[in-house]
């Protein structure tokens, strides 16, 4: 009984409602000053005729949406984001789930590989970014230099990463999933580190090689996990702006540029609030709905 | 069918360590129920797995139907097994858990509904096929995993600790079906236990194993009345066999043998005073734990189990005179802890 009683004064505590709240607090201030306050301040602004610089400020209606749906810029920031999204995560849930199968079994370095793949998540974004910026730059890119070492292109013949449309959106993908992999690998080895040995064991026995125990057992037995994956790799493509802004700034002639990268460019850059406010808002039904997808999927894949 | 043998197989996990089995030799026979009976780490679970294809030996031989599979995959050698675990496919229906092997077999898919039905008609689960695993309980699972293993129809089956998730009532239920499903299919069976009333019950040969040696293998009877070393005679049987130390040797009786002096019948018997510390009341019978009085035995605890049609009057706290046949005794060497021939008792 002595032992019992502090324990339920602490429990008693802990039920009051004062200290509940209290920590609770600091979670419900980070959400209503950094994102709700800006949420609903872009949909006032959204709304409105608001510049920077401008004093006075008037409510427009629909006005913005309909300047901005009219803009070829913005449909090609639309697709841009849409296209950029999927590429990069059909390639990161095929490395990371390949990664993941290949980290599993026990061998000498392991670790330090483990380590080593983890570290593009660990760097920061720009830090990353502006290294491969050099990597990919038009004069100094290691990777031209060594494919004219290697006689693939004649010196000033090379292709130009950044600088041409098509090349461009595939190095600001490739780049994306190069920071996306090691994520989503960590995320993959929970799931498939959560399959009990015996069943690769039993479908071994049952006479499955080691395709049909990927394909028809492990994968469909880690589909939740690639779920959870897929979502948050999906919000962190779409709403990324950090690789497109810091590689290309959305050009050469807007051909990487995605909707946050557009919002940026028109709200901040362009003095545009309001039309910079209407932009990203097109990125909250999107996300909500994938969200919602994602979840319902999860949800429905649920194994055991 | 097929005869399952292994030669010399052995199997060390850590360089320098013990291993996990060692050295063993073992056959069975055309059909046989074999089990391997050992307590946690004595490698039956390990050696059940090197003849599976699951580990690979150390050391050693493995021979199915009288070919060296040491080499093979699982696949190639037509073995079938039944985890602890069941290792159910959690997102394939039933029907598709057990049409699996068939499809990884390449078996030609017009068979695989009447195979499927075949199997799960057999051990009466034609009704659950829709369902997945998770909306199964424990009996239906194991049958589950059962039809999975006898649809491709191997030539040997591998059962690891299959009713050890089953809770008492169910066990004893799903024992006695197993015992039925294997006379009628008839493979040969290899199936492991720590539990040794289902070892003595459904083997027809039992393996008992110690730290990776076997120890004895024999039928059920012959592992009982005459265990091949004090290992065998302790842990099988409970309570264990009685053993008593005397200079070179040691004396063994069950204590079922160990019986009030008066009940005795046969006309060779060995007589002690017996102080009984407490009993237990289990229903069908009584156990006394109690100790040794008089003799050099002193103080020696000994456990005697009285059947319920046994006269009450056995309290704790009273001495009387007990006895055990001759016939009933068991000799070991005490050096070595092997069985010794039988011969004239060292004290007077």
């Amino acid at each position: 009984m002595a032992i019992g009683r502090p324990k339920i004064k602490s429990l008693q505590a802990a039920e009051s409602p004062l200290l509940g709240g209290a920590m609770f607090s600091p979670a419900v201030l980070y959400i209503v000053l950094l994102i709700g306050a800006p949420f609903v301040l872009a949909i006032f602004y959204a709304f409105s005729d608001a510049r920077i610089g401008s004093t006075t400020l008037h409510f427009v209606g629909l006005e913005n949406f309909r300047s901005i749906l009219q803009s070829p810029s913005f449909r090609k920031a639309l697709q841009n984001s849409i296209v950029f999204t999927i590429c990069a995560q059909a390639i990161v849930v095929v490395c990371s789930t390949m990664l993941s199968i290949a980290l599993e079994k026990k061998f000498r370095g392991r670790g330090l590989l483990r380590f080593l793949i983890l570290l593009p998540w660990v760097a920061p974004v720009s830090l990353g970014s502006i290294g491969w910026k050099w990597i990919l730059d038009s004069i100094y890119s290691v990777i031209t230099w060594v494919l004219v070492w290697l006689h693939f292109y004649k010196p000033y013949g090379a292709p130009m990463w950044l600088g041409q449309p098509h090349l461009a959106m595939a190095s600001v993908i490739l780049v994306h999933c190069w920071r996306l992999i090691p994520f989503a690998t960590v995320v993959m080895l929970a799931g498939s580190s959560a399959i009990p040995k015996e069943i690769p064991e039993a479908a071994a026995i049952d006479g499955a090689g080691f395709w049909r125990t990927l394909f028809q057992i492990k994968i469909p037995m880690m589909l939740p996990i690639i779920n959870v994956a897929v979502l948050f790799g999906t919000i962190f493509t779409f709403t990324d702006m950090t690789v497109v802004y810091i590689l290309t700034a959305g050009g050469p002639f807007d051909s990487t540029q995605t909707l946050p990268s557009l919002a940026f460019a028109t709200g901040i850059q362009g003095s545009d609030l309001a039309a910079g406010a209407a932009i990203s808002l097109f990125l909250v039904p999107v996300l909500v709905v994938i969200a919602y997808l994602m979840l319902r999927m999860a949800h429905r894949a649920e194994v055991v | 069918m097929a005869v399952v043998e292994t030669r010399n197989l052995t199997k060390v996990f850590k360089e320098g360590a013990l291993g996990a089995v060692n050295n063993v030799n073992l056959e069975t026979r055309e059909g046989e129920f074999l089990v391997f009976l050992g307590p946690s780490g004595s490698g039956k679970t390990t050696l059940l797995r090197m003849i599976a294809g699951l580990e690979t030996p150390t050391s050693g031989e493995i021979l199915i139907g009288g070919k060296v599979v040491n080499n093979l995959s699982p696949r190639e050698r037509r073995i079938a097994m039944v985890f602890q675990s069941y290792a159910l496919y959690p997102h394939l229906s039933v029907y598709k858990n057990i049409a699996f092997p068939l499809k990884a077999q390449g078996v030609k898919k017009e068979l695989h509904r009447e195979k499927v039905e075949w199997a799960s008609g057999l051990l009466g689960i034609g009704h659950l096929l829709d369902r997945k695993p998770r909306e199964l309980s424990g009996g239906e699972r194991q049958r589950v995993a059962l039809a999975r293993a006898i649809v491709r129809q191997p030539a040997v089956f591998l059962l690891d600790e299959p009713l050890s998730n089953l809770d008492a009532k169910l066990r004893a239920s799903a024992r006695e079906e197993l015992e039925q499903f294997h006379k009628n299919v008839g493979t040969t069976t290899i199936y492991v236990t720590h539990d040794q009333i289902e070892a003595m019950a459904m083997g027809d040969r039992v393996v008992v194993l110690h730290q990776g040696v076997v120890r004895q293998i024999g039928t059920p009877k012959e592992v009982y009345e005459d265990p091949a070393d004090t290992f065998v005679a302790t842990f099988l049987g409970s309570p264990p066999m009685n053993l008593l130390e005397s200079s070179d040797v040691i004396i063994g009786f069950r204590p079922e043998s160990f019986l009030p002096f008066e009940l005795i019948s046969a006309n060779n018997q060995v007589k002690f005073r017996y102080k009984i510390n407490y009993l237990e009341y289990l229903g069908a019978e009584r156990v006394l734990y109690g100790t040794l009085e008089g003799s050099h035995f002193e103080s020696k605890e000994i456990i005697s189990r009285l059947s319920w049609t046994m006269p009450a009057g056995y309290e704790a706290g009273s001495v009387h005179d007990f006895a055990v046949a001759e016939a009933d005794l068991r000799f070991f060497n005490r050096s070595t802890g092997k069985r010794a021939e039988a011969r004239a008792l060292p004290w007077p």
